[in-house]
């Protein structure tokens, strides 16, 4: 009899690679002008740098593939793999199943921040330039930090931190109501961001996040190990030679870091930071080695998919991706909840 | 193989003293058990030993002071009295855990690390439980897995918390059996915290009475559990019955409750 520690198995990896693939060409094939699968391959591949292949395409009918639709369907892949991957480490670092990306207030203070930018009309919609994604993203790490001094003071343990998020997001949301309800005539504006879009207008977007995604993937993925030791509590931790303390602080912050850049470029997306991490664990089994990568490959494709439902649904208009991802996301989880065998928390 | 030292350790917890100036020495290779009432700081003593609550005064290990956590997760390995498993882990997974101070947290298992676990799944009978889940054993089968986790540390000391509490009286026997044996094969020093007094003078070489934040008694299980001394620490009535392999502590006929 062999006995195998947990790991990422190469099938598993291939099958996570598999699935993006597919809600990749599906989300570049799909729309007011369909395209064929084969033809979407061609033309991805054409547009590496340095690779050219013909797809056989008109050049209108190529542009809509790389021009359009494209960033689109990479600027959701890298929001949905960072708010899963980041929901999954939140859940580790405080072992709590029911904890969010959101929960030291970046929610709250991105959208304070966003609703401040868009009452003072600092918005210019023009990607790189605009101030609504940077009043956001700063809104974000504030609130994190304000937890993080807060629950400092509450005495330094995991509760008080969970409790001083609450309070922040309570109070950074009393802020946004109020500056809105001054300014109500941004009313409409401050909604739509609240609900979330990936709409693009050309790269900048995913040009915006695609570092953090970076830095946060690359933090969290090496911290994978860890937070498995991190799931015996953090006497036993210690107890193992590790510091859970400091575990924990450097996968926050890049969890926090990560979902602050998604939100401030694609609004306020619910679910997918619990959703996609729990069926996951689900599936696969509960250890962070697995969960880890797997929440990147899982939570890229459920946002691309759920984009491709919110612009295709009601055609020729769109629904908010925070509703796509919640009305499709919670039957879903029902079904894989009901299915699975598996006692994961 | 290192022996302890611990002198002037001082705890206080939330303002409250826990431990006032213990001293204590466990030689190289000894079993040392720790008894005393509820609340006396016996897993205060075993923490502050462990390095895992803040604490003043001097531990020795091996003749080191181990600031480290690593350092001393290699030495001393720790039993909880209740120890958190996690939901959905395997017995194999919770087991490579205790290679952790080997292998450091970001390092990937190397086959040593697998290899020691395998042993020590086998040395404990649990191999076929390797794929398993933890919270799905039984207490005695899961306190195994506790112990296994514990062996893969490869540390000289074995430091346990209530190993017997939960477990009834055969796997209670099973379990500090299987520690003694693999004191022997293994030259293990153990610190133990015990509640059952008979047990406390079965197994072990050694026993130390806590109360009031000190070691206030230790010897041979003769000396240290007499009827005075656990009327005096213990509050209770009890009778003790030389037996040839050490004193059975049974509780006197109930005169307290009805006077």
């Amino acid at each position: 009899m062999t006995i195998e520690p947990a790991r990422l198995r190469a099938g598993t990896l291939a099958a996570g690679f598999a699935v993006l693939l597919v809600a990749v060409v599906a989300g570049l094939g799909l729309g007011p002008v369909g395209i064929a699968p084969q033809a979407v391959l061609y033309a991805l591949v054409d547009a590496l740098p340095g690779v050219s292949a013909d797809s056989g395409l008109s050049s209108i009918h190529e542009a809509i593939v790389q021009e359009v639709r494209l960033p689109r369907v990479v600027l959701g892949l890298l929001v949905g793999a960072t708010l899963s991957v980041s929901g999954a480490a939140y859940q580790g670092a405080f072992r709590n199943p029911l904890v969010d990306p959101y929960l030291l207030g970046v929610a709250a203070g991105a959208g304070l921040g966003a609703t401040i930018a868009i009452t003072q009309n600092l918005g210019d919609g023009s990607g790189f330039t605009d101030l609504v994604p940077l009043s956001a993203f700063a809104g974000a790490l504030f609130a994190v930090a304000l937890s993080y001094g807060a629950g400092y003071i509450g005495g330094r343990s995991t509760a008080s931190l969970v409790l001083a998020g609450v309070a922040v997001a309570s109070f950074l949301t009393a802020c946004q109501t109020y500056v809105l309800q001054a300014n109500s005539d941004a009313f409409r504006e401050v909604y739509s961001w609240i609900l979330g879009r990936v709409a693009t207008s050309g790269w900048s977007e995913p040009l915006l996040l695609l570092p953090y995604f970076v830095v946060a993937v690359a933090v969290m993925l090496r911290y994978r190990r860890a937070l498995d030791i991190l799931a015996v509590g953090d006497e036993e931790a210690q107890a193992l030679g590790i510091d859970p303390r400091r575990v924990r602080i450097h996968v926050v912050v890049a969890a926090s870091l990560g979902a602050a850049a998604a939100v401030s470029v694609s609004g306020l997306i619910g679910f997918v930071g619990i959703i996609v991490p729990h069926v996951v664990r689900l599936s696969f089994g509960t250890s962070y080695r697995v969960l880890i990568p797997l929440s990147i490959l899982f939570g890229g494709a459920f946002m691309v998919l759920a984009d491709l439902a919110a612009r295709t649904l009601v055609e020729p208009a769109e629904l908010p991706i925070g509703v796509v991802t919640a009305f499709l996301g919670a039957p879903f989880f029902v079904v894989v909840l009901r299915m699975s065998r598996r006692e994961v928390w | 193989m290192p022996s302890i030292t611990a002198s002037g350790l001082v705890v206080a917890l939330g303002g409250t003293s826990i431990l006032s100036g213990v001293e204590l020495n466990v030689a190289a290779g000894e079993w040392l058990n720790i008894i005393g009432p509820n609340g006396a700081g016996k897993t205060t003593l075993l923490r502050s030993l462990l390095g895992t609550i803040d604490h003043e005064g001097r531990i020795e290990i091996g003749g080191f002071e181990l600031d480290k956590p690593q350092d001393r997760a290699r030495v001393l390995a720790y039993v909880p009295q209740s120890p958190v498993i996690p939901p959905g882990m395997y017995v194999v997974d919770y087991v490579m855990l205790g290679r952790t101070p080997h292998r450091g947290i970001f390092a990937r298992d190397t086959d040593t690390d697998v290899e020691v676990a395998i042993d020590v799944l086998s040395r404990l009978d649990l191999a076929g439980f390797a794929e398993r889940e933890v919270r799905s054993l039984s207490g005695g089968e899961r306190q195994r897995v506790v112990l296994a986790r514990a062996l893969a540390q490869q540390a000289d000391v074995l430091l346990l918390d209530e190993p017997t509490t939960a477990l009834d009286l055969g796997h209670q026997q099973d379990v500090l059996d299987l520690v003694d044996g693999l004191r022997r094969e293994r030259g293990l020093t153990v610190i133990a915290t015990l509640h059952d007094l008979t047990l406390a003078a079965r197994y072990g070489d050694r026993i130390a009475l806590l109360a009031d934040g000190r070691i206030v008694k230790s010897g041979a299980p003769t000396e240290v559990l007499t009827a005075d001394v656990i009327a005096e620490h213990f509050g209770a009535n009890v009778r003790i019955i030389n037996e040839p392999d050490g004193p059975v502590i049974v509780p006197a006929s109930p005169e307290r409750i009805r006077r």
